[in-house]
């Protein structure tokens, strides 16, 4: 038998293992599978590579991707990672551990959980967090479904068509076959309409609302109004977040939300190419009974030491199986750690900082784009890190001419718009050139 | 090795007990954003009453009090490269270091997800090549990756189910077929996704009662759930007359893949006649569990479901080129953000190309041939209710001779040591605990599964001190109900933290 480096295997250790089974060989132990459904061909995969050589298959393929300047945003940013980030979290106590069931051997992991709980609570000015869900629009589509068991008798739920089209998109999959009926809140001047809003409300069967904080065109919806409309009629009110913009944004529960949701990846977390994020879910602590998820409590050891472990576990599936407030199991608790050490690194401070030269760069960006002339304003509104704007030029040239360029940027939206997004680390150097190529555009 | 030198094994996890909060000062920080090269900028625009009041209560830490924080955190953790973690129905193996160090890559790190494909044909490259490697592995016709853990793979799985159903205008078809020893995802998914739950009984064996099956058949049936080797680690031998019973009555079957272990390079779902199946990358495919995920659970189906797939999806153009489709008319939907979790498929995808065709077929009788040898080791010691043999997994329900006692003249009454002293006990050890009190079938519940990485040595070790608790328990099972003794902290106490939720940092009184 040739060896393998992850099986350890020598040819006396497997006799020795038979001759304790008592069996003579290893495929003496699938004597139980019909003989039909042993498979007999020859699997259609390459020959087994050396370390070295897989290296190099993946050097290869690298190489076939294009590094681009990213000025763009729609659920993805790209934010600077502090070195720290990445260097804790491959440490392999944390990157090998399963979920923390043997609370005894898991205070690490239950630590940096209640950690992290505690930090998207202070974000969101909300009561209680889960440990995480897999990605911001799996965390709407939970909290879209959480809002009928929340209000009892009401069953629709109203979705902002300013959200992002991947939340929206991912509500309705999750909506249409849990059997949640959908309504939309069309765009009015880049905002959520509050008045078809209110129309809809009072309908009397509005089980919740679902808007964001920063829409898909980068707008910061002013929500004035919205909680009271919503519970009047008692409903819930959902938001759409992104986090580090709530490092300086008007908090969800500042705004009056019962639920507030979102995508942990603008926290510093690499693009990737889209995976893995981390979801964020938190809520008022009335309905903490309903909320999804894993989520970490603080009590003492037989010592009097304080210590943490899973708790709250009836609402899981592994309890309650078909009752259970969601079928997660597995999150995305090593992301979790990773906005955990970035928020321990970064601080108040750090993120305000982030905020306000992303702002400073994407509002440079705006007004230089104006002044070229292949753009007009589309709304009048206040912005953050990510814009919209009319192209006055084709958009298909003008993204192949940036991409050219080794930009990518002018995102084009559903009605003929274009979003560009800049972080704290698009310098004004780079703005230039983007905006000396739009010029030839 | 001695069973001495594990009692003596030094304690080289301990108690620390700071919060990062408890660590802040005001003023203290752990970034650099270096010069800016615009003017200072305080969201002018922006109107008073669009931000925040308060700044939020992060922690204000220097970097090095995050690193040793976050350090000494680590050190009272156990994860597989400290030790053996026989968790059944978790796939503990070995997590290989090329899987890291191409997952870390900065090429792959730095793509954004919506990047013309024009721009990504290394990465829609990689998604194609695990379809094709995935597919000849278990025998589907298509794969998608969009789901991020298992039972979001399951979830995707059922919306196939029944989006096939829905567009074949059979609308009747809202129930699901369930055995009684199902992971617990397996209905609270169909529940998710809006179908009914029904029982199917095991028989005496172990096995889906056939006989219980058949009157639950009918046109109201969407499919049946099943996961074999079942959660007790035996193989449904009875499989191919499941699969042509429920195909007849009009249903799907659907493949849970967190037991495909022990088939990789020996069975494959699509020839027991499986439509719908997911795999955790994160269990048979070598990525690292990260504490509770990331993972990803890529979904294939067969070659008539294809086209359900859920969207984005990656395809092969006609010029060999490839590209991201985002409309089907009869997908089942978008399921999460975007493509589903690049850097775990990534790693999954080293695994694979490690392993080659050579390897892979010794991947599942590996993990069978070890799972076998600890249940023959140990099986006089612990209650073995189904003594047939096992694949990558077996359950003990218990220990024969758990030490309890009546009262009697010269001795008084005592409590046996039940199956969480037992797991508590093998912490002592320097060994993780097994899954406990899952399947539901039995009430002592020990579920081990050693997987294909681990040496006879580990395996002897672990069966020596197995015999050892087991020795103890008879003899005094005190000291198995005070374990663990060598952990950083005691047994927490779980009833105040549910009753009493401090939740968060603030919480505290």
């Amino acid at each position: 038998m040739a060896t393998f480096q992850y099986f350890p295997h020598t040819e006396e250790d497997i006799r020795t293992m038979l001759d304790r089974i008592g069996v003579k060989s290893m495929d003496d132990l699938y004597s139980d599978v019909p003989d039909g459904f042993i498979f007999k061909g020859e699997y259609d995969l390459p020959d087994a590579m050396s370390e070295q050589e897989v290296r190099d298959f993946f050097e290869n393929l690298e190489a076939k991707d294009v590094k681009l300047k990213v000025f763009a945003g729609q659920g993805a940013y790209d934010h600077y990672t502090p070195s720290v980030v990445p260097y804790i979290i491959s440490r392999s106590e944390f990157l090998t551990a399963y979920t923390p069931y043997q609370a005894e051997i898991s205070q690490g992991t239950l630590r940096y959980i209640f950690e992290y709980q505690s930090m998207i609570c202070a974000l969101t000015g909300l009561d209680v967090s889960n440990a995480s869900m897999y990605d911001g629009p799996t965390a709407a589509a939970e909290a879209v479904k959480m809002a009928p068991s929340c209000t009892k008798k009401k069953t629709r739920v109203l979705v902002s068509k300013t959200l992002l089209p991947n939340v929206v998109r991912t509500i309705e999959t999750y909506a249409k076959y849990h059997g949640i009926p959908l309504g939309y809140l069309p765009v009015m001047d880049g905002h959520t309409c509050p008045h078809h809003m209110k129309a809809e409300l009072s309908k009397g069967d509005v089980a919740g609302v679902i808007v964001p904080s920063v829409n898909r065109f980068g707008i910061i919806e002013d929500l004035t109004g919205f909680a009271d409309a919503i519970h009047e009629e008692g409903g819930i009110f959902i938001e759409y977040c992104d986090p580090s913009a709530l490092g300086v944004l008007k908090t969800p529960a500042e705004w009056g939300a019962d639920i507030a949701v979102g995508d942990g990846q603008s926290l510093g977390i690499p693009m990737c190419f889209g995976g893995p994020y981390v979801g964020f879910m938190a809520c008022k602590k009335e309905y903490l009974r309903k909320l999804p998820g894993r989520i970490v409590g603080e009590t003492r050891d037989t010592e009097g030491r304080r210590c943490f472990c899973l708790t709250l576990q009836a609402r899981e599936q592994h309890i309650r199986r078909e009752k259970a407030t969601s079928n997660i199991c597995s999150n995305e608790s090593l992301m979790a750690l990773f906005v955990t050490v970035y928020m321990s690194l970064m601080g108040p401070e750090g993120l305000k900082e982030v905020n306000s030269r992303s702002y400073a760069a994407a509002h440079y960006l705006h007004d230089e784009l104006i002044k070229t002339g292949k753009f007009e304003e589309a709304f009048n509104q206040p912005f953050l890190k990510e814009f919209a704007l009319k192209p006055l030029v084709p958009v298909d040239k003008l993204q192949s001419k940036l991409l050219e360029g080794g930009f990518f940027a002018a995102l084009p939206t559903e009605e003929g718009l274009v979003t560009f997004c800049t972080t704290e680390r698009r310098t004004k150097a780079e703005i230039d050139a983007l905006v000396a190529l739009v010029k030839e555009a | 090795m001695p069973l001495s030198h594990w009692l003596r094994r030094p304690r080289n996890m301990k108690y620390y007990d700071k919060l990062i909060f408890e660590l802040s000062k005001e003023g203290r920080s752990g970034y650099s954003l270096g010069f800016s090269s615009f003017q200072e900028a305080s969201f002018t625009d922006i109107p008073a009453d669009l931000l925040r009041k308060e700044a939020p209560a992060l922690p204000q830490v220097s970097e090095i009090d995050v690193v040793r924080h976050y350090t000494n955190l680590s050190q009272m953790n156990f994860g597989v490269d400290t030790g053996f973690y026989p968790l059944g129905s978790c796939t503990m193996k070995y997590n290989p270091k090329i899987n890291e160090e191409i997952a870390n890559m900065k090429g792959f790190q730095g793509l954004h997800p919506l990047q013309p494909s024009c721009s990504v044909q290394g990465a829609l490259e990689v998604y194609y090549n695990m379809e094709k490697a995935l597919s000849s592995i278990t025998g589907m016709a298509g794969f998608t990756f969009n789901p991020c853990a298992g039972a979001h793979g399951e979830l995707t799985g059922l919306m196939i189910m029944r989006q096939y159903h829905l567009l074949r205008g059979d609308l009747k078809r809202t129930k699901v077929i369930v055995p009684d020893s199902a992971h617990g995802t397996n209905p609270a998914s169909a529940a998710v996704c809006g179908l009914e739950v029904v029982v199917v009984k095991s028989n005496a064996d172990g096995l889906v009662d056939v006989a219980d099956l058949k009157p639950l058949l009918g046109d109201d049936i969407a499919g049946i759930m099943m996961t074999n080797p079942n959660t007790l680690g035996l193989f449904e031998k009875e499989i191919g007359e499941i699969a042509k019973l429920v195909h007849e009555c009009g249903g799907l079957l659907y493949y849970d893949g967190a037991n495909m272990n022990p088939l990789i390079g020996m069975v494959r779902p699509g020839d027991m006649g499986f439509d719908i199946m997911h795999l955790n990358l994160h269990k048979s495919f070598s990525t690292p569990h990260g504490g509770g995920g990331p993972g990803s659970g890529p979904v294939g189906v067969c070659e008539k479901l294809v086209p359900y797939l859920p969207v984005p999806k990656v395809v092969k153009t006609s010029e060999g080129k490839f590209d991201v489709v985002c409309d089907d008319e009869k997908s089942a939907g978008q399921v999460s953000g975007f493509l589903g979790n690049f850097g775990v498929i990534l790693r999954a995808y080293a695994y694979i190309l490690m392993l080659g065709r050579q390897n892979v077929k010794l991947v599942g009788k590996f993990a069978t041939l070890g799972a076998n040898y600890i249940k023959e080791s140990l099986k006089d010691c612990y209650k073995l209710p189904i003594p047939t043999v096992c694949k990558h997994e077996f359950v003990f329900d218990g220990l024969v001779n758990d030490g309890s006692r009546k009262a009697s003249d010269s001795e008084t009454e005592r409590e046996g040591a039940t199956t969480l002293d037992v797991a508590k006990r093998l912490l002592d050890f320097g060994f993780h605990a097994p899954t406990i009190y899952f399947p539901l079938l039995f009430h002592q519940a020990i579920m081990i599964e050693p997987t294909e990485t681990e040496s006879l040595e580990t395996l002897d070790s672990f069966i020596e001190v197995m015999r050892k608790i087991a020795a103890e328990a008879a003899e005094d099972p005190a000291i198995l109900k005070a374990a663990p003794h060598n952990a950083p902290i005691t047994r927490p106490d779980e009833t105040t933290a549910a009753r009493q939720p401090v939740l968060k940092f603030q919480d505290e009184a």
